[in-house]
């Protein structure tokens, strides 16, 4: 059956740590974050850390950057560009996913608490692993797929117009706070491909460049693979960058009923 | 994490036994059925209210006529191939061992076209006169 429940080793049952905010502060929020560790054979924990908001930066992962350079060393989490384009600090906020470098301390009301992206196994703390993610993405092929050859010296031309039935499904960053807002994906996630990677299947099936619609249409022909998206429609509310994966989702949709009815 | 000795990259249990290659009848008959539940629920409904008394020889008059008795059938065909198609859905989504599954679905058909076969009985019988007012 779907698991509504945590496996006992994974349930949130260790005493977490606390640590205060230096004295003198004046605007202090509580970072409660999720703390897990391959290494010590403990359940996962909250640890809290009061954060003066006088000395710290305006985002998340400010935040989350000062703690693991201040405070606590151990903490553990991903990050780079620190601007929304890489994807990786993805993980979930105030009990919803975005990425931690463009959401600010302000916008959320009383304790920040982090965990990491939900129903992922846990490498450690923040760190999800993405590998089932990362290979679901290879297996649609999501690369450009012809059957005329390669013209000679010359670049495939796309329309404007054409170009711009790209837009909305380019700008993703596949950091995965969609798929992994998705119940469908959480209870299905081996056979279901999800909406980041259905998102990325549509962006293959719309370029007017690509002639593998029909071969990429059979591989997502399948109860599970696609028609496990119920338009719950959480891929929609959390993405970060404000796309539309049960959008792209209906086209693949539509485009198998016009080629089987 | 348990080390997966079998594909370092994933692939092999994303890529599993292949595409199914169905699924689009399935979802196209649900929307289907979907629009015809509305308009014969609202046909059936409208027809209930402007019935003149509920009373055993006028609820049988009202089912022998084949006005009334022809879209009966096809309200239940309708709402019983949806919850069929339906379901099966929620037991997949939900049931993850193979065989309970497959168990699941097959009870569920079973138990789906018993009862809309007792249901078209039931509005044929009494179209066909056979039972007495």
């Amino acid at each position: 059956m779907a698991e509504f429940q945590l496996p006992a080793n994974s349930r949130i049952t260790g005493k977490g740590k606390a640590f205060p905010a230096p004295s003198g502060a004046r605007r202090v929020k509580t970072f409660s974050i999720y703390r897990w560790s391959p290494d010590d054979g403990q359940n996962p924990r909250y640890d809290s850390y009061d954060i003066d908001l006088d000395d710290c930066g305006p985002m998340v992962l400010d935040a989350l950057i000062k703690i693991k350079s201040e405070l606590d060393p151990t903490l553990t989490f991903r990050r780079s560009c620190r601007e929304g384009i890489c994807g990786s600090c993805a993980m979930n906020i105030d009990g919803s996913n975005t990425l931690a470098c463009t959401l600010a301390i302000d916008d959320v009301k009383g304790d920040v608490r982090i965990t990491p992206l939900p129903h992922m196994h846990v490498v450690k703390d923040l760190v999800p692993d993405m590998t089932h993610f990362y290979a679901q993405y290879a297996s649609i092929k999501p690369w450009l797929q012809t059957v005329t050859p390669e013209p000679a010296l010359k670049e495939r031309k796309q329309s404007p117009e054409d170009r711009s039935k790209l837009d909305g499904l380019y700008e993703c960053i596949l950091c995965a706070c969609c798929s992994t807002s998705c119940p469908s994906y959480w209870w299905n996630s081996d056979r279901f491909l999800g909406p980041a990677i259905l998102l990325q299947a549509y962006r293959w099936l719309a370029d007017s460049r690509d002639e593998m619609t029909g071969e990429r249409l059979d591989q997502l022909e399948d109860p599970f693979r696609l028609y496990r998206c119920h338009t719950i429609m959480n891929c929609a509310n959390v993405c970060p960058k404000g796309l539309n994966p049960a959008k792209a989702i209906a086209e693949i949709k539509k485009m198998m009923v016009t080629r089987a009815v | 994490m348990a080390t997966d000795f079998n594909s370092a990259s994933g692939l092999k249990r994303v890529r599993g036994l292949g595409s199914a290659k169905s699924g689009v009848h399935h979802w196209w008959l649900q929307r289907v059925t979907a629009a015809s539940n509305l308009i014969l629920l609202v046909w059936f409904l409208a027809s209930l209210i402007l019935l003149p008394s509920f009373d055993r020889s006028s609820v049988l008059a009202w089912i022998s006529s084949p006005l009334v008795a022809v879209p009966l059938l096809l309200l239940i065909v309708s709402t019983f191939w949806h919850a069929r198609l339906g379901v099966q859905v929620l037991i997949e989504d939900y049931v993850h061992s193979e065989g309970l599954k497959l168990l699941a679905i097959i009870v569920l058909n079973f138990f789906i076209f018993g009862i809309a076969a007792v249901a078209a009985f039931s509005v044929l019988i009494i179209a066909f006169g056979g039972v007495r007012a």
